[in-house]
């Protein structure tokens, strides 16, 4: 009995070291992956694949017919299953937030309106809890966004396995986040009915205005008096920082795309849940689109019941360059299911697929090193057992970023664990 | 004679009768008798009882004879009114008249700091909305600048109460004639109005409409046991004020059918006959309102049409709006033809004089004139009761009529003179000779020529040339004139003259815009010519007989009134599904190339080779069959507040009251394949409320939504919501989860002593307790928001204490670590698949969590909680496939067979069994899967939802928008007004709002 007692808390300290999840070990012996269905990101797939990699890049995508030996490669047998790169998702909170609830545990927020010098990356947390439950459902890449005000600030781009924030970063400052003033305001009384915003004429006078002269500042060589907000926006007119403009009203998207275009901004449209409807415009302007929630419901009572779930079909069909995302932070977890959501409503798989890797990575502007499973990039991918898309056949059994195995445990798999093994301690007395 | 009447004034105030008794007088008596006969008239007597050439005889205010051949009594002041028509002036039983208005308050306060009890000092009620002991004959006082206005609107009398709180006391009969409060209150108390609104109560409680309906009910009940034995304990004037109104007249102002429908069903259990004063879409439901046999107060301000010339713009409105802007006026002529009596009222108008034109606008649209009438004056008489007084033109009534030009809902029809008490009021004089024609006009050195246009109320302009005509604005009264006009558009010249008219020449002396004295005079020449319709009013009317040329082109009433709504609700009928995948739920499990038949809302034998016998067929081939998806925790469909949050038990309040049949969800959520939701109060309390149990029967009411016999559920709530965590501040126990162990001990002890006092005729009935103890009897079943291990495992053992079962655990997402006792207790857990960190009591919650407790012999299901998630319940059951390990069809019952069981309707529904209600889902493909669509689904054999129907509709949805937008463009166009585009706001109800949905 003692005995027994002392294998069970043993076990229970295992499990609880593993808890906490360590980085994986940078990638030493060259590995190959053999006769998984590969995804590659870019739209095509490979059945019964070879994938190598070296370094922490990929050396051979190819199909099994190639069959040449790999000495000296660790081989990992994945027949029946499948492979993706790992899947990138825009506009989270990552890091940012541990409990919705717990104030003290949130730093997605700044005090002020305009606030493009605040940076989300010296907040985010490497040792979040959230994170591994993440990452082993095949989410290996998020761009971490301040939340709140008009400009709640400037985001990065983590990879989600590392020690520490500047071991994180994949693109440091890549982006501003403009939340684009509602047209609409809420008439409170009148049971919070949607009426016009009476300040949207002067709430975009004040964006104007910091745009013009964030622009004439970043033309000025010899600065006596500096000012941090736009020092922070002047990569925006050099197109080393992107402009990401959170907006979803039809009328609001347009608006928003012409202001950026004042100041030879090509924007990023983020939510643009009317995108739907100005494909052209959009095409015209070369504007691409990050689409949010597809599992959500329509805005409007006379919208099409299913239009979040036809929307990226729709885009897709245009030829915009579009992506998906999921706001949140523990919510990322259901990013394969934004994206499968779609499938039966316009969208093929592959679309699918490339709608939250390469197409995301081409938006965010690090398509050159993520995104796709191609020779060169990184080898940041993982296997699934099953269709990834389908809760029904959905399970991650490993994961690489980099080239670097990492643990795909979390603390949830731990707890289940931990109970699992009480009961059948119990059953056994 | 003509001299005398011609004599314009507004307010004409005879010494008639003899009034103010008591009063001391100062100065000589002069008290006349006010004996007035008018001759000649069309006098509408009663809707429907005309007499021509008939003469009316009033005496002291009253009236002394009516018909045709009366005779004129000796000393009567004549009035000859040929041509002319005399109606009973109208009667307004919803008005605010002379009663001063209380403070608003406008509900923006720190809501986690409750008020518990009224403010208001004194033996008053406990509860702030609650103002019943106010009496409007105490409040009244004659205010002459609004009796104006409503005299000038065609009014006599009026019923008028404060606009303010859910019981708003009684209301008083008033006069608008010009006398004191002595003479001018005639009634001193002719209804109880009540209202959902809290007006200027700052009290919390109610902050939902089900709390409002809970708090009147039991109010209801108080004032009953306050007159029996409650006197005898303690004083409380408005329980007393209560009972003194119960045998009066209840008025009820609602904001929707919706509330209307809830009010007549309350009626039943308060044993009230509630008269509605109503919102104007009554039609939207008129069958269901019918029933009750109901008589309305209906409002006459139609919305304006939207200002849709944007098109992204118009997004915004809503179908449902669009169509509510057209149908509105037809309002009043379908509660007619439904056998409805109503009474209008000027609520809600802006401007009280466009009563007329709205009723006009009414009778347009299929309302009879008589009945207009009726609402105007014999109807609003009868439902306060005072048909004696006022309404018709009877001996013996007040002497309260109008003199009009012709019948009154006529399109010209002036109001001559409107009569109060015999009090005369001259509103637009009747001696107006016919001046129109065409006349010479001579001012000092100039001359133009001056067309006169119509009859009773000339338009004069003088005609400078082909395109130009200067507008000249005239007064004319008892045979004087006086004109003014600027005859030169550059110069700032103002020409005034005035003088007389005698036969057909105007003369007089005037001033020219130099101060200087001109003489004047207008000279008749011929009869006006008939005018040319002209280009653009000209078009205008063409385009509006254009409209009506096409005949009736109004969209239909549809089901419930908004998008997707059915114009013929969907049948019941015989289906058989051939050669599908068919989950059973059953110990035949999952039969391949199977068939369903589906008969008189039943299952009628699920097997194979199975005969359609003349139903219709549905190829199944590739297709998967299951029984409706059950959501255990759903907050759909619920008007006006998922929580009642203001004490910790509120036990008396039913989501069964409000359930809302206008919500969109239903129908979204039954492309999902979702057929039974538990609606359920939110988790703002330790005791919350009761829940209701509805099939998603989209279209139907809400009555007809609800399972019939069904049985009762009650919302329990643990943890961090009900110690209200979330804000910094709070002053309502429980503040920790100590705290809620005691509020449940407590409930229970005091439900179980007031269960030993049953035989005590002096107890007062506490409908609070009452639930209670169905609870503790087992009578009532308990599900229970709970997350962490800690108060699970009390609930339970408090339960036991007490010798009853926690049905189920909702949430419930550390089950997992006291499954084992759970399974001993006998709960059972409703859980999520994999929501976690969003507060701090769900950080240890797991995905695999539904799978443990499944395996610990713990009933469980997963629920939605969320109006989106709920239409893809089925990929959430493949979620607990996906974190741990679980086959298919144990997965599947999580949202199938489990839910039924745990909400004891496993014998009706939960499975594929003939016998079970035929609830029914064809899917594309294997059900777990994300790439499943619900294609078909039935409820009780009906089909509610079809993907393919869906298609369609989407496509009329837009056709019919864009009807609605070209008309309202064209409205516009025709110079209509319009009112800014607004949007309904869908607020998706989680268990934590508490938001305040009665103080606005």
């Amino acid at each position: 009995m003692k005995n027994i007692i002392l294998i069970f808390l043993v076990t229970l300290f295992a499990s609880n070291i593993q808890a906490q999840q360590t980085p994986g070990k940078k990638q030493s012996e060259n590995i190959v992956v053999m006769g998984a269905t590969a995804h590659l990101g870019n739209g095509e797939v490979i059945e019964n694949s070879i994938i190598a990699f070296e370094n922490g890049k990929f050396t051979l995508v190819a199909n099994q017919s190639i069959g040449q030996g790999f000495d000296g490669y660790k081989v990992i047998q994945a027949e029946g299953k499948h492979l993706y790169p790992g899947f990138i998702a825009p506009n989270t909170q990552i890091g940012l937030k541990e409990i919705d609830a717990v104030r003290a545990t949130r730093d997605s927020r700044e005090i002020g309106s305009l606030n493009p010098n605040i940076r989300s990356i010296i907040a985010y947390n490497t040792d979040s809890k959230v994170t591994p439950t993440v990452r082993s459902n095949g989410v290996l890449i998020a761009q971490v966004v301040p939340q709140g005000s008009t400009i709640p600030g400037s985001s990065s781009i983590v990879q989600l396995d590392a020690w520490n924030w500047e071991d994180a970063i994949i693109k440091e400052d890549d982006a501003i986040y403009l939340n684009w003033p509602s047209m609409f305001s809420r008439d409170w009384r009148n049971h919070g009915a949607i009426k016009k915003n009476d300040k949207y004429r002067d709430e975009v006078k004040k964006l104007e205005s910091l745009f013009s002269e964030a622009f004439a500042y970043s033309n000025k060589t010899n600065t006596k008096k500096q000012n941090l907000k736009l020092d922070a926006m002047k990569s925006l007119f050099d197109g080393n920082k992107k402009l990401y403009i959170n907006v979803n009203f039809v009328k609001s998207i347009t608006a928003a795309v012409l202001f950026a275009e004042k100041f030879d901004i090509t924007p990023v449209i983020i939510g643009g849940r009317d995108s739907y409807m100005i494909t052209d415009f959009l095409k015209k302007h070369n504007v691409s689109v990050i689409l949010k929630n597809t599992q959500s419901l329509p805005r409007r009572e006379d919208d099409a019941i299913d239009q979040p779930f036809k929307t990226p079909g729709v885009l897709e069909k245009a030829g915009i360059l579009y992506g998906l995302s999921i706001g949140g932070a523990w919510e990322q977890r259901n990013l394969p299911f934004q994206a499968g959501q779609c499938i039966p409503y316009g969208l093929d798989k592959e679309s699918a697929v490339r709608a939250i890797t390469l197409n995301n990575a081409k938006i965010m502007g690090i398509d050159k090193m993520v995104g796709s499973i191609e020779e060169g990039k990184s080898a940041t991918f993982f296997i699934c057992k099953g269709d990834v898309f389908d809760m029904r056949t959905s399970k991650v059994q490993q994961a690489f970023i980099d080239g670097r195995e990492i643990d795909l445990n979390n603390k949830q798999k731990d707890l289940y664990n931990k109970f699992k093994a009480k009961y059948e301690e119990d059953s056994k007395r | 004679m003509k001299n005398f009447i011609a004599f314009v004034f507004l307010f004409l105030s005879f010494q008639i009768g003899y009034s103010q008794i008591t009063f001391p007088r100062n100065g000589v008596y002069d008290d006349r008798d006010g004996i007035y006969a008018f001759k000649n008239a069309t006098i509408h007597q009663a809707p429907g009882q005309v007499v021509k050439n008939a003469t009316l005889v009033i005496k002291e205010g009253k009236i002394e004879a009516v018909g045709a051949g009366v005779a004129i009594p000796a000393g009567a002041v004549e009035f000859d009114l040929k041509g002319k028509h005399i109606y009973p002036s109208f009667i307004d039983i919803f008005a605010g008249y002379g009663i001063p208005e209380m403070k608003k308050n406008d509900g923006q306060g720190d809501w986690s700091i409750q008020q518990m009890v009224s403010n208001k000092k004194g033996p008053y009620s406990w509860n702030e909305a609650l103002r019943t002991e106010f009496r409007a004959h105490e409040n009244f006082t004659v205010d002459s600048k609004a009796a104006k206005s409503w005299i000038k609107a065609g009014f006599g009398t009026l019923s008028t109460h404060r606009k303010d709180g859910i019981s708003r006391g009684s209301a008083s009969l008033v006069s608008l004639a010009n006398k004191n409060e002595h003479e001018t209150i005639l009634r001193e108390i002719t209804a109880h109005h009540y209202s959902f609104k809290k007006g200027s109560s700052t009290q919390n409680y109610p902050g939902s409409l089900m709390g409002a309906i809970a708090l009147l009910k039991q109010t209801n009940i108080d004032s009953e046991w306050y007159k029996n034995h409650g006197h005898k304990i303690e004083k409380n004037l408005s329980l007393k004020a209560w009972d003194e109104l119960k045998n009066q007249p209840q008025i009820f102002a609602v904001s929707d059918k919706l509330e209307a429908l809830r009010v007549l069903k309350m009626g039943k259990e308060t044993k009230d006959n509630f008269i509605i004063k109503g919102s104007g879409d009554e039609y939207q439901r008129l069958e269901e309102l019918k029933k009750w046999n109901p008589s309305f107060i209906l409002p006459l301000n139609f919305p304006k049409a939207y200002d849709v010339e944007d098109p992204y713009n118009a997004l915004l409105v809503s179908l449902g709006d669009m169509k509510h802007w057209e149908l509105a006026p037809s309002n009043p002529g379908m509660l007619e033809e439904a056998g409805i009596a109503f009474a209008f009222t000027t609520d809600g108008l802006k401007e009280k004089g466009d009563l007329l034109k709205q009723i006009q606008k009414a009778i347009k649209n299929g309302l009879s004139e008589e009945t207009a009438l009726k609402a105007l004056t014999t109807n609003p008489a009868t439902m306060i009761n005072s048909a004696d007084i006022v309404g018709t033109l009877e001996k013996g009534k007040l002497a309260n009529f109008l003199i009009t030009s012709d019948k009154i809902f006529a399109k010209k029809t002036k109001i001559h003179e409107n009569w109060v008490m015999g009090e005369q009021t001259v509103l637009k004089a009747m001696d107006m000779p016919d001046l129109s024609g065409e006349y010479v006009l001579n001012y000092g050195n100039e001359k133009f020529p001056m067309k006169v246009k119509g009859a009773t109320d000339p338009k004069i302009v003088l005609v400078k040339n082909d395109t130009t005509d200067i507008k000249v604005k005239h007064n004319y009264s008892n045979g004087l004139i006086s004109l003014s006009f600027s005859p030169y558009e550059e110069k700032e010249e103002t020409i005034t003259l005035s003088g007389v008219v005698e036969d057909k020449m105007w003369s007089g002396r005037g001033t020219s815009n130099d101060g200087q004295w001109i003489n004047w005079r207008a000279v008749y020449s011929k009869k006006l010519e008939p005018e040319k319709k002209e280009d653009k009013k000209g078009a205008g009317k063409k385009a509006d007989k254009n409209e009506k040329k096409k005949g009736d082109s109004k969209g239909k009433i549809v089901y419930p009134f908004m998008a997707y709504g059915w114009e013929t609700p969907p049948e019941e009928g015989t289906y058989l599904i051939t050669n599908a995948t068919v989950w059973t739920n059953e110990a035949d499990g999952i039969l391949e190339e199977a068939d369903v038949l589906i008969s008189n809302g039943k299952i009628k034998k699920v097997g194979k080779g199975l005969s359609a016998g003349g139903g219709t067929e549905i190829d199944g081939t590739g297709k998967h069959v299951t029984c409706g998806l059950i959501d255990e925790h759903s907050h759909i469909a619920i008007s006006k507040g998922v929580n009642e949050c203001t004490q910790a038990n509120t036990a008396e309040v039913s989501i069964a009251d409000v359930v809302n049949s206008e919500d969109i969800n239903i129908y979204r959520q039954l492309s999902g394949g979702v057929t039974t939701s538990q609606l359920l109060h939110g988790s703002c309390n330790p005791i919350g409320g009761r829940s209701a149990l509805i099939k998603l029967r989209w279209g139907l009411e809400p009555e007809k939504m609800k399972m019939q016999n069904a049985p009762g559920f009650i919302k329990f709530a643990l943890g961090e919501n009900v110690k209200k965590s979330r804000s910094s501040r709070n002053n309502r126990f429980p503040d920790s989860r100590m705290g809620v162990e005691q509020v449940y001990l407590d409930a229970f002890t005091r439900a179980r002593e007031y269960k030993a006092n049953v035989g005590d005729p002096t107890r007062r009935k506490d409908l609070e307790l009452e639930i209670v103890n169905e609870i503790l009897d087992s009578k009532r079943f308990v599900t229970c928001h709970s997350y962490v291990q800690s108060e699970i495992n009390m609930l339970m053992k408090v339960a036991d204490k007490f010798d009853f079962t926690i049905n189920t655990f909702t949430h419930i997402l550390e089950g997992y670590k006291v499954a084992d006792k759970m399974k001993e207790h006998g709960a059972a857990g409703s859980s999520f698949s994999d929501w976690w960190a969003y507060k701090y009591e769900v950080i240890d919650a797991i995905p695999q969590n539904g799978e443990i407790m499944n395996s610990q012999g713990v009933l469980v299901g997963f629920n939605s909680d969320d109006a989106e998630m709920a239409r893809r319940l089925n990929q959430e059951a493949a979620k607990a496939m996906m974190y741990g390990e679980i086959s298919e069809e144990e997965a599947w019952k999580f949202v199938t067979l489990n839910p039924a069981i745990m909400l004891h309707i496993d014998d009706r529904v939960g499975s594929l069994k003939a016998g079970k209600d035929a609830d029914v889902v064809l899917w594309s493909d294997h059900p777990l899967s994300i790439y499943a669509k619900a294609e078909i689904t039935f409820i009780d054999g009906i089909k509610y939802f079809d993907r393919a129907e869906d298609a369609e509709m989407q496509v009329a949805i837009q056709k019919e928008r864009a009807r609605l937008i070209r008309k309202m463009l064209a409205a516009k166009n025709g110079g209509a007004p319009t009112q800014g585009v607004k949007g309904k706001h869908h607020h998706h109800y989680h268990c934590d709002d508490h938001e305040d949905e009665l103080s606005h």
